[in-house]
């Protein structure tokens, strides 16, 4: 697109947005682009988002042309790169942190033939779609093997942000960790970082001083895992697979796989049938995926774990699922209620038995 | 044997070529470093240079060059006043975020009520948030005789936390589902810092940066007290002698560069940023350092020295979006760049003779 | 020792170890800075160190070549200052953003192909019984040598400057360049050197991060110590025994806030993060208030070119 469609907008508008449904023009390659808050050697979450763009690119061959820029910050950084992509003839385009909302929706507004997906964010229009995955689900399975594997019956958990995709994490291995052994108890420590190995191993260790005898993380480096390793307990893979660490003490993970959704999307896109839509797919889609259960979890333990993984998988069971009360003993869920998608969105309180207080 | 002997002035042939040998020294290497790579340096080195003034989108690029360049020249004009009377300011970046908390801090606390008065209210926060921060260096220095550069330093890493402290606290959007940071102050009317003249980039923050340009240069060049500054930096005893109070010109120089830098956060936070999130210092303050050094602390070395950082951001971006050149190679082509432009300075200030050294 | 919940033993053996890169990097700048060069690069010098140090492990097998990879790597950073800064009389401060930004990509491009390799580890030394000592035995006999060396690194840093003519020359140098090439000494030599061993002590920093505490590589793994490390110089007022101190107090900050989150504490994390730079501003306040006549704690020639005008 030249600077003169960008300027003048609406005719131009009309008859480009005519011709990506075309057919007639399907010879020409259909460019995509992804922006990444971090560098794709991160091996954690945009080295996650890169893995799915290489599948559409190993999917679709010839037919796309795919493009990244990473280590893009937040802000008017990520709204010129955004542009950017958009004037180079990008016609979809993924923007994968939470961070870079605000910019889509105001490159969205000005390129209204170009479609945008955003990632975890919550605002929408015409040629904005969002989307996300349910890590919840994957942390009530890995919930379940904690619950099984303490024998100091203390599982921590080191928290990045206090926001809802965490909290519900937390909650979701809380629940189900406690389904299997009454006992246990969690510890929750929060780094306020995605991605510091420092803070990440000082976290880890904190919670080891503690008595914890299984980690979970939700921030993106192997530190953690190298102080389990040390202190001889175990730990669960993030992001990524984390396989190096097996068989102990990474005992599963729990692995972010983009790959499904950005086909499909792709996919959407080179037929026409592209629409804005939210997207929360879970492991039933293949975006949550529960990394090998090594042989250091009891094979009946495994199995158990397995079970869960396929009953969420098939839509048989949600793992918010009543009775529940809120940490204030008040009451959230009624037997058999099954939690919306709304509340898990802002989900902002901890569950009963969770002694930690959530920072406000 | 090679020695180098002090110029008696700076020469201003090579203060112009040096800069001109250094970028073209930084395309032959960096030209090396994307061959190896497996790039086509002439397009690399077109990409990053060429495109984002006369490509085909041009016209939007030139824009974004003034709303990047925008708050590094602010930041650095200030500085410069300060690095030439010796005094040395290298906490711009927390000036720069004290100043954006104070500035959204005002608007924030009457949203969402409109008013014409918002906006001035804020550029003033935002300025006196700047000014306060960079007065305590000031202070201690005067006072105690501590260090004005690792104070200003320390403060840096305050400010830091203290944005994030806000971001997750008392600014956090109570409709942002619990996500840190602020509302958006681009979808309030009365805060927004908007585009003047829509597709140009040209916001009051590129603005205010233009007129602290000409400002410092005619502080510096045409009036007394740019000459009284510049003594001070190159003859601290003789500016005593000339009556330059060394505590006022601290006060003055610190003040300058600490309203300036808070005035940029202001202008970034309400206008292309629009948010307070803990990730919202992107470095200006650390980067305007390198421009002020860049830009030889003259006030139109500096304006170029602004844009030729932006430059290099700009196509670093569309580098890796066109030929798919890691981030990290743009990062090592910034470096060398700014080791060339450093190095070569030299040239300006020194003369090299060949041969042993005189008497 | 349990105290208010957390166990106080186990707390100072994991900031030991915690501390280790950052002290290791704030001895190297302090006596950069000792001999009057300010290099901000510190997070440029570690971060080179991190990938060398890893490269040369996983190449040989040996994590003592490992380090010995990352400190030269440092070393090796830190002349490319030294060149611009020492010969080419650059800017200080600006040549050290620029080496920060230069170690960062030039550290990611090296590091490409080393994601998810796990490097030699690092062994724990066996002190045997020492170890089983009641609280002295988890604190001093349960690290791997690196700790050790780390220490060992501080105390022969301190006899140097403190107790050697070389030390004392370097010392003259950092606080007069002027009379120090008056009465003879090679000032740019003195300084360069001092550089490169701080470039080393950043670059064994480094490798200690990747080699030891992560242990993995991973673009951008540094995350802010080399600035820390530069905070902690200005907190121990150049003093190589109170480097220790810095490190332990800015390491335990945050020691003490993650394992009183896990005991069950709400705490204002950021502003607890925030106190020891202010902490340091006061100690920098103090130090300079109590020395009489105006004296500095700083060096004096701290951050100025050196050129022998004669």
């Amino acid at each position: 697109m030249n600077r003169r469609s960008f300027l003048t907008t609406t005719a131009a508008t009309a008859l480009l947005a005519a011709a990506t449904t075309l057919p007639a023009f399907a010879q020409d390659p259909l460019k995509v682009g992804f922006i990444y808050v971090g560098p794709v050697g991160d091996m954690g979450w945009s080295y996650q988002h890169d893995l799915g763009r290489k599948a559409v690119e190993a999917a679709y061959g010839d037919r796309v042309v795919t493009s990244y820029v990473e280590s893009v910050p937040e802000g008017p950084d990520a709204e010129r790169v955004l542009t950017q992509m958009a004037l180079e003839g990008n016609k979809l385009i993924f923007a994968t942190s939470f961070g870079f909302m605000d910019a889509v929706m105001n490159v969205a507004a000005k390129f209204p033939d170009v479609k945008f997906e955003h990632a975890t964010g919550y605002k929408r229009a015409d040629n904005v779609a969002t989307y996300d995955a349910r890590f919840y689900e994957g942390r009530a399975v890995l919930g379940t093997i904690a619950g099984h594997m303490t024998k100091s019956n203390k599982i921590g958990y080191i928290g990045s942000f206090p926001i809802p995709e965490v909290v519900q994490g937390i909650n979701s291995s809380f629940i189900h960790a406690r389904k299997v052994n009454p006992d246990v108890e969690m510890k929750v420590v929060w780094a306020y970082t995605w991605f510091d190995p420092a803070k990440e191993a000082d976290a880890a260790a904190a919670l080891i001083a503690e008595g914890v005898d299984v980690i979970l993380q939700h921030t993106d480096s192997t530190a953690p895992q190298a102080k389990a390793q040390e202190a001889g307990i175990y730990s669960f893979g993030q992001a990524s697979d984390m396989g190096s660490f097996a068989p102990a003490p990474r005992i599963s993970s729990i692995i972010d796989n983009w790959d499904p959704y950005y086909v499909k999307r792709v996919g959407m896109m080179l037929d026409g049938t592209w629409e804005s839509s939210a997207t929360w797919g879970g492991i039933g889609d293949g975006e949550v995926v529960i990394g090998e259960i090594t042989e250091a979890v009891p094979a009946e333990v495994k199995a158990e774990a397995e079970a869960l993984r396929d009953k969420i998988a098939s839509g048989e069971y949600h793992p918010f699922t009543g009775p529940l009360n809120k940490q204030d003993g008040s009451a959230w869920l009624a037997e058999g209620q099954v939690a919306t998608d709304e509340e898990l969105s802002g989900l902002n309180f901890y569950v009963e038995g969770i002694t930690a207080e959530l920072p406000k | 044997m090679i020695t180098l002997v002090k110029r008696p002035m700076p020469s201003r042939m090579w203060s112009v070529t040096t800069p001109i040998i250094a970028v073209i020294a930084t395309m032959i290497a960096g030209g090396i470093l994307f061959a190896a790579l497996g790039k086509d340096p002439v397009a690399a080195i077109r990409t990053i240079f060429w495109d984002p003034l006369f490509g085909p989108n041009a016209g939007y690029f030139r824009g974004q060059l003034l709303v990047k360049a925008g708050p590094l020249i602010l930041i650095a004009s200030g500085l410069a006043v300060g690095f030439r009377a010796g005094i040395w300011n290298i906490g711009a970046e927390g000036q720069y975020i004290i100043g954006a908390i104070c500035g959204a801090g005002v608007a924030l606390a009457v949203f969402p009520a409109e008013s014409a008065l918002l906006f001035p209210a804020m550029v003033v926060a935002g300025g006196i948030g700047g000014l306060v921060w960079a007065m305590i260096p000031a202070l201690l220095k005067n006072r105690f005789g501590v260090s004005e550069i690792l104070v200003s330093l320390m403060l840096v890493y305050v400010a830091q936390n203290l944005l994030a402290y806000m971001a997750f606290g008392p600014m956090k959007n109570p409709q942002g589902f619990g996500f840190p940071g602020s509302r958006n102050l681009q979808q309030y009317p009365s805060a927004h810092n908007p585009e003047l003249i829509a597709g140009t980039g040209m916001h009051w923050g590129v603005v205010a940066a233009l007129l602290a340009v000409i400002g410092t240069y005619v502080l510096m060049h045409r009036h007394i007290a740019g000459f009284r500054i510049r003594v001070a930096g190159e003859a601290p005893k003789a500016a005593r002698f000339a009556g330059v109070v060394p505590a006022r010109l601290v006060v003055a120089c610190l003040g300058l560069s600490g309203a300036l830098a808070g005035l940029a956060g202001l202008f970034e936070v309400a206008g292309p940023s629009g948010q307070i999130t803990d990730a919202f210092n992107a470095g200006y303050g650390f980067t305007a350092i390198i421009v002020a050094f860049l830009g030889r602390l003259h006030p139109i070395g500096i304006l170029l020295a602004g844009l030729l950082m932006a430059l290099t951001y700009i196509g670093g971006d569309m580098a890796q979006l066109m030929l798919q050149l890691p981030a990290a190679a743009i990062q090592v082509f910034q470096g060398m760049l700014l080791f060339f432009l450093l190095g070569f300075d030299l040239l300006t200030n020194y003369r090299i003779r060949f041969g042993g050294a005189p008497a | 020792m349990i105290l208010g919940g957390i166990d106080i033993v186990v707390l100072i053996a994991t900031l030991m170890a915690a501390s280790t890169p950052v002290l290791l990097a704030a001895t190297g700048e302090l006596v950069a800075e000792k001999a009057g060069v300010l290099n901000l690069g510190v997070e440029g010098m570690m971060i080179m160190g991190a990938v060398g140090g890893f490269a040369a492990a996983v190449a040989t097998g040996s994590p003592v070549l490992g380090f010995l990879g990352g400190a030269l790597a440092g070393a090796a950073m830190a002349l490319i200052f030294a060149f611009l800064t020492q010969v080419l009389l650059s800017n200080q401060v600006a040549t050290g953003l620029a080496l920060t930004l230069f170690g960062l990509g030039l550290s990611a491009l090296i590091g490409k192909g080393f994601e998810g390799v796990r490097p030699p580890p690092t062994p724990k030394l066996p002190f045997g019984p020492l170890a089983e000592i009641p609280v002295a035995g988890r604190i001093l006999f349960s690290h791997d040598w690196m700790v050790y060396a780390s220490l060992a690194l501080v105390a022969a840093t301190w006899w140097f400057l403190r107790h050697s003519r070389a030390g004392l020359i370097l010392r003259a140098v950092g606080e007069n360049h002027d009379a120090a090439h008056a009465l003879g000494y090679r000032v740019v030599a003195v300084r360069v050197t001092a550089l490169a061993f701080g470039g080393a002590l950043a670059g064994l920093g480094g490798a200690y991060l990747s080699l030891v505490r992560v242990p993995q590589w991973t673009e951008g793994m540094t995350a802010g110590a080399g600035w820390i490390a530069l905070a902690i110089v200005v907190f121990a007022s150049w003093r190589p025994e109170r480097v220790l101190l810095g490190a332990y107090l800015f390491g335990g900050i945050t020691a003490i806030q993650l394992q009183m989150q896990a005991a069950g504490y709400k705490i204002p994390v950021h502003l607890l993060t925030m106190a020891p730079y202010v902490v340091t501003i006061v100690a920098l306040v103090l130090i300079t208030a109590l020395h009489r006549r105006g004296a500095q704690a700083a060096p004096a020639a701290l951050g100025r070119s050196f050129h022998a005008s004669t």
